[in-house]
């Protein structure tokens, strides 16, 4: 369609300005043609080509034409009209205010500045949020790219063009027999290189090429033309961030090559784990990954090599399917006046809900009393507290076999119990809470009943509630 | 326009009915069956009454191959062992008035309307009964169709799976398997081709009865599998003394 005038109406939106003028679309700012109010800004794009002339770029906005009327909250902008495809073909959505990722990036290369380590996991950790958000509706973005990432003012992130995305309930439009790479070269995916449309995972391995040009203003794979070059990322790590940028924390690179890591199985499992280390600094486990600061030698990219050769296209299950299968899993152990068959019994009931999800995440909790760290030497008083009840949290978990499960231990303060477990579930997007259905022994049964009752009621998730029970050998002794 | 597609009821009156309800709860406006009124079940009297009914309601009625099969009596004299198919087919031929049967005999095998070809097996050749079951079967089937201008949509059973086949961006049709009850995006500029499911014969291991729903206005096409007395229908089979597999069949959905 050509480009529209200011002014002009189009199915009751008034024009304005013209905010974007792509090579797929115009993007217009638009308000209702009879003055009545919205509540909140809009944005009307309009496809250059209409499905008419049978052109292949169409395809794109059909696509999200399709995608974006059915996705909800806070991370896509929300959708307020679209055209009839055929014959008047746009779409009006949300102008979500903010900057997008590669204006940040920008201003980076202007002032020839790097992102702080604290702002490339901040940012990570929102764009992996809505990332989640994304999967758990059985969408895959495919592709996440600085230009595709707005920041909102309020810290969260918003995906923005769905043109490539593939909506697990319908037909993908964008796939077809042959089975070609779909997506933007820098970000791309190693499995979508070979074909493969609707693995979660590919959406993390684009969030781990933002991190890596974050920390080092460097693309780990360039920005290959070919498909040849882009083939190159079946089988090669990129080089070691801390070997471009020495200040960067260990835990961060491991985080980064995590993300990056060339079979899909290899990297976080879904987009809620990667925040959760991004957000839990001191709880990610360093390995050889992260401490790297040499290439991959010569060898062991030629062995990868060989073995890329074979790689080609498998279906995925579902987004949400998958995603379900690697649930981030929360203890909240008692403190004080836990009876032995309460640790135990929550033991069990944690080892049986984990027993069957080889990829699940375990974060074990306890909440303390902020009266119990409200001494005189305040700061010194605090770390040694919490050193002492996660010592207590990491013997509590010592009898488990966590060699298949990442697992942290966190010390929350606060003096609503219920509360402090619910907002920890919410902030982390724990699937599964698991708690003991008497936490403090009988003589207080009077409030106990309380704390796991409010929090089976305002959970965001499932709750377990465990009730004691010992084993008859324990029993005798 | 709402229409339900209704196809391979195979005389099972308790999942018809199931299917009819829910299709009301839909706004649904006009109904279509897709062939294989008859056979396995044990109400076929009741299921043709209940079609005649919808027929002259304005519903769409086409003919299977079930609706053949049942024509003739004694189609195994000769066979000592009948297969368990000619078994109800002669018990079938028996139920039905032959003024039901001629009703089946006649009904059309095709059907077009608002840019559909609704017919029982594949459009290519309506009468062989072929089946829509891979992207290259289904291909035949869509391009038969679509040398009518005004086609766009083909909706067939005897398969009794429900599949959607489209095309991507590539020349080949490409098979989806639908998720039941979200309305899936099928626009005018497009081919589609769908087979729909059956009625009253799941075999994919669940028991709940298939059927679908396609809105020509807002081209959209909902897949649905309704929940039915599905072990009542099962004792009536045993009740009428047809083979047990049949029973077994309507349990399981296998």
């Amino acid at each position: 369609m050509k480009r529209l005038e200011a002014g002009t109406e189009l199915d009751g939106f008034r024009i304005g300005a013209c905010l974007h003028a792509g090579g797929m679309a115009h993007i217009y700012e638009v308000t209702y043609a009879d003055e009545r109010p919205s509540p909140f800004d809009m944005v009307m794009k309009v496809p250059r080509m209409t499905a008419g002339d049978g052109a292949e770029n169409i395809v794109g906005f059909e696509v999200e034409h399709q995608i974006l009327q059915v996705l909800h909250g806070t991370h896509v902008p929300r959708f307020v009209a679209a055209g009839d495809l055929v014959n008047l073909p746009y779409l009006v959505m949300e102008h979500v205010p903010g900057l997008t990722l590669q204006q940040v990036l920008d201003a980076h290369t202007e002032n020839r500045t790097r992102a702080e380590v604290a702002d490339i996991a901040r940012l990570g950790a929102s764009i992996a949020r809505a990332a989640h958000s994304l999967h758990q509706q059985n969408t895959c973005h495919l592709d996440i790219k600085p230009a595709n990432v707005l920041l909102h003012p309020d810290g969260h992130a918003v995906l923005l063009d769905f043109g490539l995305s593939c909506h697990a309930h319908y037909p993908d439009l964008l796939a077809e027999e042959l089975r070609k790479a779909v997506g933007s070269p820098a970000w791309i995916a190693p499995e979508q290189v070979v074909g493969v449309r609707g693995d979660p995972r590919s959406d993390i391995f684009a969030i781990g090429v933002m991190l890596y040009e974050l920390a080092t203003s460097e693309l780990p794979f360039g920005n290959p033309q070919t498909s040849g070059g882009m083939r190159q990322r079946l089988w090669m790590d990129p080089t070691p961030p801390r070997r471009l940028r020495d200040d960067l924390p260990e835990w961060l690179q491991e985080v980064v090559l995590r993300c990056l890591e060339p079979e899909a199985a290899k990297r976080y499992p879904s987009a809620a784990h990667l925040a959760f280390d991004l957000e839990h600094p001191k709880q990610v486990k360093v390995t050889k990954r992260g401490k790297q600061i040499q290439g991959t030698p010569f060898f062991t990219h030629f062995k990868r090599w060989l073995k890329a050769a074979g790689m080609h296209y498998q279906p995925s299950p579902l987004p949400s399917q998958q995603i379900d299968e690697v649930p981030i899993v929360m203890v909240a152990v008692p403190n004080h006046e836990a009876s032995d068959a309460t640790l135990y019994s929550l033991r069990q009931a944690v080892a049986r809900s984990l027993g069957i999800r080889p990829g699940a995440r375990l974060a074990v909790v306890t909440v303390i009393s902020p009266n119990l760290s409200s001494t005189s030497e305040h700061e010194k008083s605090e770390t040694t507290l919490h050193r002492q009840y996660r010592t207590m949290l990491q013997q509590w978990a010592q009898p488990l076999d966590l060699d298949e499960h990442q697992t942290s231990y966190h010390v929350l303060e606060s003096s609503d119990v219920a509360h402090a477990i619910v907002r920890y579930a919410e902030g982390n997007n724990v699937s599964m809470i698991v708690m003991g259905a008497a936490t403090r022994g009988l003589q207080m049964q009077r409030f106990v009943t309380t704390v796991p009752i409010k929090v089976a009621m305002e959970a965001p998730c499932t709750v377990i509630l465990v009730k004691q029970a010992l084993p008859f050998e324990h029993l005798m002794v | 326009m709402k229409y339900a597609l209704l196809s391979d009821i195979h005389s099972n009156l308790h999942a018809l009915d199931a299917c009819l309800a829910h299709a009301q709860t839909q706004g649904v406006e006009r109904m279509a069956i897709l062939g294989d009124l008859v056979s396995y079940g044990a109400f076929p009297s009741e299921v043709v009454a209940r079609c005649q009914k919808l027929q002259q309601d304005g519903a769409i009625v086409l003919r299977g191959n079930h609706e053949e099969l049942i024509q003739t009596h004694n189609i195994n004299t000769a066979n000592p062992n009948p297969s368990l198919g000619s078994q109800t087919a002669e018990w079938t031929h028996d139920q039905l008035s032959p003024a039901q049967r001629f009703w089946l005999e006649i009904l059309p095998l095709t059907a077009q309307v608002d840019q559909m070809l609704l017919v029982h097996a594949s459009a290519d050749a309506p009468e062989r009964w072929r089946y829509v079951e891979d992207e290259r079967t289904a291909a035949l089937s869509l391009d038969a169709a679509c040398t009518h201008p005004d086609v766009r949509y083909v909706f067939g059973g005897h398969v009794h799976h429900q599949s959607l086949y489209y095309r991507g961006t590539g020349r080949q049709l490409m098979a989806f398997k639908p998720t039941s009850g979200v309305p899936i995006p099928t626009p005018k500029h497009r081919q589609w081709i769908a087979t729909i499911g059956s009625v009253g014969q799941p075999r994919d291991g669940n028991p709940r009865a298939m059927y679908a729903v396609f809105d020509s206005t807002a081209a959209k096409l909902t897949f649905h599998r309704v929940a039915y007395d599905h072990r009542a229908a099962a004792r009536a089979v045993r009740e009428a003394g047809l083979p047990e597999f049949f029973a077994q069949r309507l349990e399981t959905g296998k």
